[in-house]
């Protein structure tokens, strides 16, 4: 599930340690299948986003053809 | 599945039946196809589906005698379809098919004795399946009698036309020659087909019936002989001469024929061989009654009349379901193929599922069983296929998630009550609103627990719980049978008494599967009430919605309509009650398939302009919510003057949680006195109509809204968006991750945006 992630207009940052997310290497994982992907996290304590249009979009397409698996 | 049962639903569809024209049909031709074809101008199709029958097409089309045309149904909408012409004109305007070639050589001799229409489409036929075949016929030239008939019936060039096949295939014709004498010995099969007269040779010696004609096995044609097989005039002689029984019977000499050389059991799967009735129903009510066309010339139809003749064939189905079933109709088929789909669905180990949508689109509604002449029932199918996926674990989890867990809440300690009536010890009878009234209009609640305990004595418990629905139409039994137990052990606590409903679901669910539990509808105990109530005058006549859940129990839909009539509320019926249709949230459609949800209460909402009344809190807020102006009954019973209940609208996901929680302390409090227990202060949000929506639309409910918030501002865990000055917020109770952007606002949060995902992050 490789996911072209559009770069904000100016960049989130984590509330809780004050740094700019970056992109890196993240794991998408449901009933079992697990998907690389690079989304925005925190450089210090590792939280995630995930934007609104992956989650509406791609990632509720696989969740669904993976749960008629 | 089991595969039994499947096989019954199929065979209980009747949609695959053939049509009474080809099942009366000796030969079973698709007369049906053949109109399809005609009325598309396809002569040469038409004049196919006659070769795909007979090996004779040409001459069955201009003398078939048409039995079907007797069977046909357009005769209960005018004159039967001219069948017979509509041959015909395929002969005469089609090109005909290419001739047959041999499958494959075998060198097994057949010889048929006698050269009419039996022995020749039985010689014909034989031919084609390789065996090698001579045809011994005593007059001058085969087919003779055929020859005898005016041209302008049968011309010469279509007899021709028609054994130019024998010449294809290499059969031999030995015309004016008697039947030899050592046949017995030089064929290793032999078809008589003598004609109607009693057949004289008796060196084969074959056992005689009446008036000395040769006794012949109906079904394979068999005679005293093993290997000889007798059919055409000879057998069904002294009946009147029928071309098309003729060719019927060269076409089971084949089979049997071709059965007894290779060694296979003549009688095996044969029953459908020849006529029979086909159970097939059609509606013929909606057609208007159309007169056969007259053909101008006397050769038959021109192509034109043809096509317009062919055009009144309806054509004959039953779709009975179909019709009236959005659900039914969206995947393009028909129960019986449905069946067969979820089966294989069922069937498949590995790689995709691609009817497990199909199966949760279904409303269980029952309304196909209610209009069905077999009386299938998609339902029973349905829900053996979920109860089944669940067991498997194949269930989609996002299907039903959302609707168990809302039922999970109406389980919870913050709705659920048992109790006797304040002062009282027992309870003559317990009131069951049903835990979506009291999401929908808790003062409705309220009011009719009130009007109850006046007019029964003896004391009325009030029991707030789950009836289970959700989890008997999930297909989770383990689920059902806990709300079941928890409903029975509320009504064992309050000493077993008779339960009060003002919810069809819960009727239903207390009427299949706790009969133990004596049940009744609310409505026949407001009568009292309504005497306070001055009768509204009403402009337009309210059309009557019966909910899905008590199609057919005439008890509840005779006492709604009662009270109604009480109320002197004008009322139009949308259709008999029994046919009503589903408002897309049962069998829990509205969370498996949304966009299904819509099509039904859409249709349904679309049948009449008037204000619909109905007795289901859920169907009168799918109406809401799809901008119908529709009443709960009780909205007519309590009714206050400066409001406009059918205006009132759907509380959507998030209230009706909240409703349920604040009718059990608001009943505590003021039927039972206890103080209300003090609650943490929540968290304040503003939410507009446009979230709001966004909120119900995406199944996520303020409460996850909240829970989330609280828990990023407890814990600092959230991102945030310097340019906008928003956080982004997420939660993962269980299975779900909540996101939501907010912003603080005043003492609480403003609440921007909200979504969710099922995939986890890591």
């Amino acid at each position: 599930m490789s996911t072209p992630v559009e770069p904000p207009a100016s960049p989130l940052v984590c509330a809780k340690c004050n740094l700019p997310l970056v992109l890196g290497k993240v794991t998408a994982a449901y009933l079992g299948s697990e998907f690389p992907i690079e989304l925005w996290k925190c450089s210090g304590c590792g939280k995630i986003f995930v934007p609104e249009e992956l989650a509406t979009g791609k990632m509720l397409r696989v969740e669904q053809a993976l749960e008629d698996k | 599945m089991d595969r039994e049962q499947v096989r019954r639903w199929e065979a209980q569809c009747i949609q695959e039946q053939p049509p009474a024209c080809t099942a009366s049909c000796p030969v079973h031709v698709d007369a049906r196809k053949l109109a399809e074809c005609v009325t598309r101008g396809d002569f040469q199709g038409g004049l196919a589906t006659l070769a795909n029958a007979v090996p004779l097409p040409l001459i069955l089309a201009h003398i078939c005698d048409h039995p079907c045309q007797a069977h046909c149904k357009r005769a209960e909408a005018g004159d039967a379809i001219e069948i017979g012409l509509l041959e015909r004109a395929c002969a005469e305007h089609g090109a005909p098919a290419p001739l047959m070639r041999a499958q494959q050589s075998r060198n097994q001799r057949v010889a048929i004795v006698g050269g009419g229409l039996s022995g020749v489409s039985a010689a014909i036929g034989l031919a084609g399946r390789g065996y090698t075949v001579t045809v011994f016929e005593a007059q001058p030239r085969l087919l003779n009698r055929l020859r005898s008939l005016d041209e302008r019936v049968l011309p010469a060039r279509v007899i021709d036309a028609d054994l130019s096949s024998l010449e294809q295939l290499g059969v031999v014709v030995r015309c004016e020659t008697p039947v030899l004498n050592s046949i017995e010995q030089q064929f290793d099969a032999i078809y008589l087909a003598p004609g109607p007269e009693p057949f004289h040779d008796d060196s084969l010696s074959l056992a005689r019936g009446e008036q000395s004609r040769i006794q012949i096995d109906p079904l394979t044609l068999a005679t005293s002989h093993a290997k000889i097989f007798a059919g055409g005039a000879q057998r069904y002689a002294p009946a009147a001469y029928s071309p098309i029984q003729s060719l019927a019977d060269g076409n089971y000499a084949v089979v049997s024929v071709d059965r007894f050389l290779q060694g296979a059991s003549l009688n095996a799967n044969r029953d459908n061989q020849g006529t029979s009735a086909s159970r097939l129903f059609v509606n013929t009510g909606g057609f208007a009654a159309s007169p056969a066309v007259q053909a101008s010339g006397a050769a038959g139809y021109t192509k034109a009349e043809a096509k317009q003749e062919a055009a009144r064939c309806f054509p004959c189905q039953c779709l009975e379901c179909v019709k009236v079933c959005s659900y039914l109709e969206e995947y393009g088929s028909y129960p019986k193929s449905y069946v067969r789909q979820i089966y294989n669905n069922e069937c498949i180990v590995m790689g995709m599922r691609k009817a497990n949508r199909m199966v949760n689109s279904c409303a269980l509604c029952g309304l196909c069983t209610a209009v069905c002449p077999e009386d299938f029932s998609m339902a029973d199918v349905i829900l053996d296929a979920r109860r089944s996926m669940v067991k498997s674990g194949k269930m989609p989890l996002s299907a039903h998630d959302f609707a168990l867990r809302d039922m999970e809440f109406s389980q919870s300690d913050s709705f659920t009550l048992a109790r006797h009536q304040p002062g009282f010890q027992t309870s003559r009878a317990a009131f069951l609103p049903g835990c979506q009234l009291s999401a929908s209009s808790p003062d409705h609640v309220a009011f009719s627990y009130e009007v109850l305990r006046g007019a029964i004595e003896g004391g009325v418990g009030l029991i707030l719980a789950c009836c289970g629905a959700p989890a008997l139409w999930a297909g989770n039994d383990e689920r059902f049978q806990q709300a079941l137990d928890a409903l029975r052990g509320a009504w064992h606590k309050l000493g077993e008494p008779r339960l009060i409903t003002a919810c069809s679901s819960c009727y239903r669910v207390l009427h299949d599967h706790l009969p133990q539990i004596p049940v009744e509808t609310l409505w026949p105990h407001l009568h009292a009430e309504l005497q306070s109530v001055s009768p509204q005058p009403v402009l337009r006549a309210y059309a009557i919605h019966d909910p899905c859940s008590t199609r057919g129990i005439g008890e509840v839909e005779g006492s709604a309509r009662a009270l109604l009539g009480e109320m002197g509320i004008a009322t139009t019926e949308l259709n008999e009650p029994g046919l009503t249709t589903c408002c897309g949230y049962g069998g829990l459609v509205l969370f498996a398939n949304p966009a299904m949800a819509a099509k039904a209460i859409s249709r349904r909402a679309g049948e009449s302009d008037a204000d619909y009344v109905t007795y289901c809190a859920m169907c009168r807020d799918r109406f809401a919510h799809h901008g119908k102006r529709a009443v709960h009954i009780l909205d007519l019973v309590f009714a206050k003057n400066d409001t406009d209940p059918a205006a009132r609208p759907d509380p959507g996901f998030s209230r009706r949680q909240e409703n349920r929680a604040q009718l059990k302390t608001r009943l505590l409090r003021k039927v039972w006195g206890e103080q209300e227990t003090l609650m943490e202060p929540e968290v304040t949000l503003s939410i507009t109509d446009e979230v709001r929506a966004l909120l119900e639309e995406r199944m996520i409910l303020a409460d996850d809204v909240r829970r989330t918030i609280e828990h990023a501002e407890q814990t600092g865990d959230k991102i945030e968006n310097p340019a906008s000055r928003r956080f982004m917020a997420s939660y993962r109770p269980v299975c779900v991750t909540y996101w939501v952007e907010y912003s603080p606002d005043g003492d609480g949060f403003a609440v921007h945006n909200a979504y969710s995902h099922r995939m986890e992050v890591r």
